[in-house]
Order: C-alpha cells, then structure tokens, then sequence
C-alpha cells in the first residue's frame, strides 16, 4: 500500500499518527532516518539496514533486519517476505516499539502484551507455520551466542534443548515416551513468558527532537 | 567489634560477689551487660572511674597477661584457688555474646510465633524488646548506657547491612530507574531537609512555644538528619511486605543514595552552626563538597571493589579464605571513606556491586555460599541489635519532650515526604516511559522511613554547640518510632487494600533468560536502526567493552569469555542437580525441570535424541522398588567412607557425599535407560538409538554428525558403556541380561574401577588437564577432542560436573580417587 509517499506531506504525517500513534515529530524523525538509511529513496532494501555499521555487532542482526521485511508484522493474515519497504511498513514495525501509554486497562494491556509477543514469536518462528519447532528454537539460541565463539555454539544445543524441555513440560504437563512435543505455539508463547513484563520492557525511546543531525549510526 | 572489645568497664559499684550471683540469673545478667557495652562506647566516662577502680579492673582488659600477672603477686598465703571466678577476664566478649545471643533468640522467637509476625513488623517487635530491656535495667537501679553509641553504630552494626544490601543489589532495575533514584535521593532529600528544617524554625518563632531560643542553623541541621529515609528500616519494612521490584528499588535506593546529601548537609551545618552565617560562596562549596563526597565514595568503593575482584583472581589454590577478601576489601573501602568524610554507604555500595560478577566467576561455589550466608547472617544480626538497640536508647534518655516541636517534626516530615514525592513524580514522568501511578507515589512517600542512621547522627551531635540536642534527640527517636511502628504496621494492609503489584515470586525460567537477552540485542538494534543512542546502546557499549578488556583482566582463566547466557544455564543445571541430590531421588529423576517431559517428546522424529537426560523408563512398580533397593546398599556402601578431616580444606562434606550420590545415580540412570529405550525401540518404535547425555553431547559439540547413529552404527566410545550392550548388528538386547548387570551390587565397583582406570589410562597429563579444566568452575567447554574423551572416561556429565566441582582444597583428593568416593 501506501509505499510511495515522495515528500512526507503534513496530511500523510497526520495519518500515519492517528494509525500508528507516535507524534508528528517522532514521524518526523523516524522519516529524516528512513531517508537517511535509504540514501533517499523511496524503499528501503536489506543491504540498506545491513550496511549499519552499529548493527554489525550485534549477535542477532540477520534476525533484526528480518523482521523489517517480514509480512507478517507488516500486513495482517500474510506471511512470506518482502525484497523492499516503504516508509509505512518502516513505522509499522516501530509501532511494536512503542512504550505502552499510561491508564491502560487490562484488556489494552493484554492486547499490547500479545502484539509485543506475537513480533517476537515472529521473528523466532521463520518458516511461517504457526510453531517454534526445536530447530527454530535452537536456531535463536546459536544466534544470541553467535558472538561467544566455540563455547556459545556448543553450549546453545544445550540451553534450547532445555528451554524446549521446559516449555514442553510447563505447558503440556506429562508426556507419554512416544507423544510428541511438535513445537511452541503461540498461546505457549504466552504461557511461558507470562511473568515476563514485556510490555514495560519492550520499547525503544523515540525521541521528540531531531537525532539525524547527531549523525548517529550511519557512516555514510 | 573492636571498638567495644578495646574499651573500660566503669561499673565500679560491682563486687566480684554480686557478679558471680548475676551469672544465675539471665535477665539481670543482661543488665551488667548494657552497662558494659554502653561503657564500652563511651570512652571518656569510664576512664575515670577506673583510675579509682584499681589495677584489677584495668588489668582484665589487658587481657590474659594482665590478670596473670596481677594474680602473681597478690598471693601470699591463700590457699591454692582450685576453682576462681574471674568474671572480669571474659566480660566485654562475653556480654557481647550474650547481646548477639540474645537478639538471635528474639528473631527465632517471633517466627515461632506466626500470627504475631504476621501482623507486627519484626522491626517493631525487636525495638519493644529493646524497650523492655532498658526498662528492666531501669527498675535494676542501674544507669542505661547509650548503647547506640554513634562509633559503634557506624564502625560496627551498619557495614554488614550496607554490604550485604550492595553485593545483592539488583544491578539491572538499579540501573534502569537510576535517574528516578537519583531523582529522589538528592532532590528530594534536600527538599526535605529545607522544607522541614525551615518550617521548624518558623514554628519555633512562635510565642508560647518555648522554642525562641533554636536558631535557624540547627533547625536545618535537625531537618537534614530526620529527612534522610533510612536504608535499614527500610529493608526490615519492604522485605515483609514483597513489593513489586520497581517500588522496591525506588525506595531503597533512595535510602541508599540520599547517604551522600545527608553526609554534606550534616558536616555543612555543623560547621556554620559554630560560624553562624552562610555565605553564597558556602554554598557554592556545599555543592562542590556534595559531589567529592558523592562521587569520592563510589571511586573508593570501585577501587577496592577492583581490587577484590583482580585478588580473588589468584585464590584458587587457597580457596577457604576467598570469603574473607569479600568482606575485609568491602570493609576497607567502607573506612577510607569514611576516613576523609566521604560517603561510606556508597563506597561500600559501589565495592560491592562491581567486585560482585567478577568475584563470583573467580571463587568458588562453596565460597559463593559462604558469602552470601556470612553477609545475610551478619546483616540480620545487626538489623536486630540496632532495633533493640533503638529501645533500650529511648529508656536511657535523657528526654526533653517538647510537644509542639516534637509533633510539628512528625507532622512536617509527613507532608514534606508527600509534597516531595508527588512534586518530584510530576517531574519525573515526563520522562519516564513506565509511568509512576498515584499508587506508586503514595507506597513511595508512604515508605519513607526513618531509623537509627537518624539516631545516631543525632547522637554524635555535640552537647556545648547544640544545647538543645536532647530535645532533637527525642524528637528523632518520636520520628522513627512514629514511622517504623504506625507506618510500619500499616503498609502492608495498605499494599493488600491498594491492590499494589507484588513481588512475582516465580524464580526465572531459562526461556525468559533467553529472552531478556534476546530482547536486549533486539533493542540495540532496534535503536541503531533508528538512529539515536539511547540507553540500550551505551549498555551494549559497556558491555561490549566489560567483556574485551575488563573481565580478561580480573578474570581467570577462560571463564571472562563465557556469555552471560551460558553463565545461567550452568547455574539451572547446578541448582536442578542440588535439588535433586537433596530430594534424594533414586530411579525417579526429580528435578527442577518437571521431569515428565522427555527429550524424545521434543525431538522432531527426523532426528536421534540428542540428549536423553530425562527420559523415564517405564519400570513396573516392583521392579522399580528392586532396582531402588540394590541401588541404594550400594551408594550407602560408598558413602560410609571416612575421609580424614583437614583443617584447611573442605573434603569431608555432606554435600560431596550427596553429589557423588547423585552421580553415581545418574549413571546408573542412564544406563538403565539406554536398556530401556534401546528395548522399547525394539518393541514398539524404531528410530532412536540410545545414548547418554554426555557423549551426544560431547558428539554433538566435536562435530560429529548424527548420520553415523541414524545409521544404527553405535559406536560407543565411552569406556563407562563397559557392561553396557554392546550394540549388536541387529540392535536386540536380551532383557534379562540387560536389566540385570547394572543392578548386580558388583557392578558400582566395577563402574568405579572402570573410572578410575580409564582415567589412568587417559595418562597423568591429562588429568591435570582435568585439575585445570576444573579449576574454571562453573564453565562448561569443550574444546577439543582429547577433552572430550577425558571427560567421558571421567564422568558422565560434564556440565554439571563442572559446576559442582570445588577445585581448589579437593584437587589433591581428587587425584587420589578421580571421581567417585
């Protein structure tokens, strides 16, 4: 949809605030950064958030950058992937970002809480079925450690293999020797990240003022 | 304790008599008690009395030599004494014991009593006990002595609460709600301070009080000694109350924070108390003076926090005082700050949180344990004798009650905490991104408690500047007991009838380690995407910078490189293995992680079962019962064992014995279980050839690859599969054969030969690999192949071997008898 948005006009800005919820300035902002990263084109493409040099540490980068092309945080009820974003698409996966308001009510905060949790239940579940199998699972946990040398990749097997053990064990009770545990679904998802207060913890500070002139990040 | 130890006795009416009856009765012993101690913080006193007093009485505290020498030449023609009571010789340790004693029995006795515990806060309780002790002295005729005395509060009964508050402090909500506790430490502690001590001296002015004479200066000194929120009152209320960890820190780091306000306020006003005047540029220094003393104590605390942490590098061949470097660096630190002035509770706050990561991953875990139980057991013991303390200061007065200034205090100090609170919060959520609500505010205001810090600041006054310091004395002393008894007693049905978050008790999974983790790097990236560094980033950095050059320095060996993850994985496993040791358990495998879910249930059916750690066979119910059976004469064989006992070690340990159980368990489990999945395999499902834990893992991690099992070619390379079925072509085991070898009482021998002799065999260079290996503690690597074997031949499994091992004194042990008892 709305992928082409040439100069980001005060009406489209006011759009996308009254969809997404961030002011115009953090638009604003979060606008001069997408035009920044994209050498001001209208998309941005892999290599575009790849070549961030401030990422290239990070253990999880493919991870992170995946997600910005992931359908599923992008559309509802989609999956597969995209070669190149818009700007939307850009602020629709800084909406999970965003820090929860004051005075929700329970129902907005368990809905806050399973949008938070459904991105990264995403970013962990890469094939798209609807489960985290064992791979995946230990995929992630490779990953996180990818940057510990040997010992991380030799001890990750371990660690999900255990955090499966738990899931499973949390969230089916008893097994029989010959069930079998196919993989975390999201309702388990839920279920073991239950005394995790995501929605306090996961959310970035999208500043107010303009940042592009700090000069962060990006070398070029 | 020194202090008290080094110090004079002044009770000079005492005969030797009246102390011999005494020792009968416990009650008025305590009595002799309080005057002693309380002599024994006052110095000045007590050095008169005893220039009156003879040679005796000076001659018991110069301890042993002194009284020798004094019985040399008194006797003459005395028959020899063939029994003398010399109470003298043992008072000062002994009345301290009894204090010490006596505030441990009080802790004991409220938990027996649950219902009282339930509604009172211990806090309350010990002051009344202390009430009712001074009281008794009292009726005794006796003169109460200021047993809170200033040097002995500070020197003595406040560092352990500090250091056992800073090793344990929650370094991560610490960090994130720094600016919130700054927030309130230092603004809102000098709000208070003004806004009290200000308004007091307004009240003062009035006709009809009887006050005119206070001045300003003292009134803001008295404002800045009461308004500071006391760390050890608090900790007593918010741990019986299990607040959510947000109200938790926020208050408690206030009352650790606002140490270094209260410090520069007090010396500042003390020091123009005399001056009378101050000028702009007084002020000027104040603030210059606040933050060398600030900033002054956390560079002394992260000095000595440093230093403990590059000591404690080197202990591993003397593991049993590794504790002591914990405490006496921390203690160190605490003095030299307090030696030039500085703020002793951040020094030993700082001290302990940095040495804190570093030292854990240095010492051992029996040291680990030790630590943290000699740090709680003395924090809890001060925490009791400065509440019973606090009673017996308030009967051994002097008092000058003043009602209208007395009442103007507490009321004043109430609504300056709640102006305070609420201003500094409307500020504060501007920039906050979880937001403090008004119930969050009112349990923070609420919560601000006062306590001996106050008292004893109070006491250290001096009586010629400060004419009227018993009035502020009474009043301190109104203050706490109004906050620790009526707000004490009332928080908690306030924090149930708000309904406030509680404390989740729930102790962290490893999917929401893996998640904290993977949520952090998630938020870097997130932010480096976005473009602007916010705090997710400089923690990267620090992070990134702790783990490349920090960690190598004061770290050994390889453990600096192990990632934080791994860090507690290892730590899971180490607790499941305690957990299950202590559970006893013989065939059935309980652990921490439920234990009904096996790996094969995980397992996508494509793959072989990696690790089949968990699996439970299906025995039937006698069957189970005859294998408990044999195996458990069989580990009682091993454990009757005498082990000679070595003072500088630690070998003979009941909880050695019990890992050894729990090895010797788990072998024999998951023998049984290869034979059992290697049987159900052949009755019913195909697929999965067994394997223990270990080797696949060990398999998994040197590369090999899982065709060779899919394949059905198990080769074993485990000297341990010795009795094991040796995988015939067509993979079926006779079942009598099977089950019946790892039962047979022989076969623990023979595993323990068999250990030991692959041991051997592995040659002596490797063992010092394995001593080495070891020496690392709680890591798990396996780097290379030879490793690998070692380990296997070793024991079964590494990781948990690994974090149970205590290198150190065991080593040579260890080589005399590799593994098992």
């Amino acid at each position: 949809m709305g992928a082409s948005q040439s100069a980001g006009t005060e009406h489209e800005f006011q759009d996308l605030a009254d969809r997404t919820g961030f002011s115009l300035e953090q638009i604003g902002n979060i606008n001069k950064r997408f035009r920044q990263l994209s050498n001001n084109e209208e998309t941005l493409s892999r290599e575009d958030l790849a070549s961030i040099p401030a990422l290239d540490n990070n253990p999880i980068r493919a991870q992170i950058i995946n997600a910005f092309f992931d359908k599923r945080n992008l559309h509802q009820n989609e999956t597969g992937t995209v070669q190149e974003i818009g700007f939307e698409e850009f602020l629709m996966v800084m909406t999970h970002f965003r820090p929860a308001a004051m005075g929700l009510t329970e129902e907005e905060r368990e809905n806050l809480r399973r949008e938070k949790l459904r991105f990264l239940f995403n970013m962990h579940d890469t094939d798209s079925d609807g489960t985290i199998n064992l791979e995946e699972y230990r995929r992630v946990v490779e990953e996180l450690l990818s940057k510990a040398g040997t010992i991380g990749q030799e001890t990750a097997k371990a660690i999900a293999d255990a955090a499966m053990l738990e899931v499973a064990s949390t969230t089916r009770g008893k097994m029989e020797p010959d069930e079998f545990y196919e993989g975390i679904t999201f309702e388990n998802f839920l279920q073991i990240l239950n005394t995790f207060d995501i929605e306090t913890r996961m959310h970035v500070r999208f500043l107010h003022m303009d940042t592009a002139t700090l000069r962060c990040g990006k070398s070029k | 304790m020194s202090v008290r130890v080094a110090l004079h006795s002044p009770t000079g009416s005492r005969s030797f008599l009246e102390r011999g009856l005494l020792l009968l009765v416990m009650l008025i012993f305590l009595e002799g008690t309080v005057l002693t101690l309380g002599a024994a913080s006052s110095p000045d006193i007590s050095a008169q009395d005893n220039t009156g007093g003879g040679h005796d009485r000076r001659d018991d505290h110069r301890g042993i030599a002194g009284s020798h020498e004094h019985t040399n030449y008194t006797y003459t023609k005395k028959a020899f004494p063939v029994l003398s009571l010399d109470y003298h010789h043992i008072q000062v340790p002994f009345e301290i014991s009894l204090w010490v004693l006596l505030a441990s029995l009080m802790k004991l006795g409220f938990h027996l009593i649950p219902r009282l515990s339930s509604i009172v806060p211990e806090s309350c309780l010990l002051i009344v006990v202390g009430l009712l002790v001074g009281g008794l002295i009292k009726l005794a005729g006796e003169e109460v002595p200021p047993v809170l005395d200033s040097n002995l509060f500070f020197l003595c009964l406040l560092p352990p609460i500090i250091l056992d508050a800073g090793y344990f402090l929650p370094i991560r909500p610490f960090m994130e709600n720094i600016g919130t506790i700054l927030m309130f430490a230092v603004v809102g502690t000098l709000w208070n301070a003004f806004f009290v001590g200000g308004l007091l001296y307004a009240v003062c002015q009035i006709e009809g009080t009887y006050l005119s004479q206070v001045e300003l200066l003292p009134c803001l000194l008295f404002g800045s000694i009461i308004s500071a929120v006391d760390p050890v009152a608090v900790l007593a209320v918010f741990e019986e109350i299990h607040i959510n960890e947000l109200l938790h820190i926020l208050v408690f780091g206030e009352s650790l924070l606002n140490d270094a306000v209260t410090v520069v306020l007090y010396h500042l006003f003390e020091e123009y108390s005399g001056a009378g005047e101050v000028t702009p540029t007084d002020v000027i220094l104040g603030v210059i003076c606040f933050l060398i003393v600030s900033l002054g104590g956390i560079a002394v605390g992260a000095i000595y926090g440093i230093l403990a942490a590059f000591t404690s590098r080197f202990t591993s061949h003397t593991r049993v005082i590794e504790p002591l470097f914990v405490f006496v660096y921390s203690y160190m630190a605490y003095l030299s700050a307090e030696m030039f002035h500085l703020s002793g509770i951040m020094a030993l706050i700082a001290c302990g949180a940095v040495m804190r990561p570093y030292v854990e991953a240095n010492i051992s875990h029996k040291s680990h344990t030790t630590v943290k139980y000699f740090l709680k057991m003395w924090s809890s013991v001060s925490e009791t004798l400065i509440f019973i303390f606090l009673g017996v200061a308030t009967v051994a007065g002097p008092h000058a009650w003043n009602w209208t200034f007395v009442s103007v205090t507490v009321i004043l100090c109430l609504v300056s905490r709640v102006i305070g609170v609420v201003g500094l919060t409307f500020i504060i959520n501007k920039f906050r991104i979880v937001k403090l609500t008004t119930k969050d505010q009112f349990i923070v205001a609420y919560g601000g408690l006062r306590g001996a810090i106050a008292f004893s600041l109070g006491y250290l006054l001096d009586k010629d500047l400060f004419p009227m310091r018993t009035m502020f004395l009474t009043a301190i002393i109104t203050e706490i007991f109004f906050t620790v008894f009526v707000q004490g007693m009332t928080i908690k049905p306030l924090v149930d009838l708000l309904a406030v978050k509680k404390k989740q008790e729930a102790k962290r999974s490893i999917n929401e380690e893996i998640h904290t983790q993977f949520l952090d790097h998630l938020l870097t990236g997130i932010e480096d995407i976005c473009g602007h560094y916010g705090h997710h980033h400089w923690k990267d950095k620090l992070n990134r910078f702790n783990k490349k050059y920090i960690k190598k320095c004061l770290i050994a060996g390889e453990r600096y490189k192990e990632p934080q993850l791994i860090a507690f994985y290892h730590k899971m496993e180490f607790k499941q293995a305690i957990e299950l040791v202590e559970s006893g358990g013989g065939v059935k495998l309980p652990s921490a992680m439920p234990s009904q879910v096996s790996m094969q249930n995980i397992q996508p059916k494509k793959l072989p079962p990696a690790v089949a750690e968990r699996a439970l066979p299906q025995f039937t119910k006698g069957r189970e019962e005859e294998i408990r059976k044999i195996l458990r004469s069989n580990l009682q064989k091993t454990r009757q064992r005498l082990r000679s006992y070595n003072r500088h070690t630690l070998v003979a340990d009941p909880f050695e014995d019990g890992w050894n159980d729990f090895l010797l368990k788990k072998q024999r489990m998951i023998e049984l279980e290869k034979k059992m999945t290697e049987m159900s395999n052949y009755l019913t499902v195909p697929a999965a050839p067994p394997d223990s834990p270990t080797m696949c893992r060990a398999r998994l991690a040197s590369g090999d690859d899982f065709k060779a099992e899919k394949a059905g070619a198990k080769v074993i390379p485990d000297p341990n599969a010795f009795y094991n079925i040796k995988a015939s072509s067509d993979g079926v085991p006779t079942i009598q054969v099977d089950l019946a070898s790892p039962q047979s009482p022989d076969s623990v021998n023979m595993l323990n030969e068999f250990s030991k002799r692959g041991a051997t065999d592995q040659g002596l260079g490797q063992r010092e690999g394995a001593t080495r290996d070891e020496d690392q503690g709680l890591m798990m690597k396996l780097s290379s192949a030879g490793k690998e074997e070692k380990e296997e031949g070793g024991n079964k499994n590494p990781g948990l071997m690994r974090c149970l091992s205590d290198p150190g004194p065991s080593n040579e042990d260890e080589e005399d008898e590799p593994f098992l008892p």
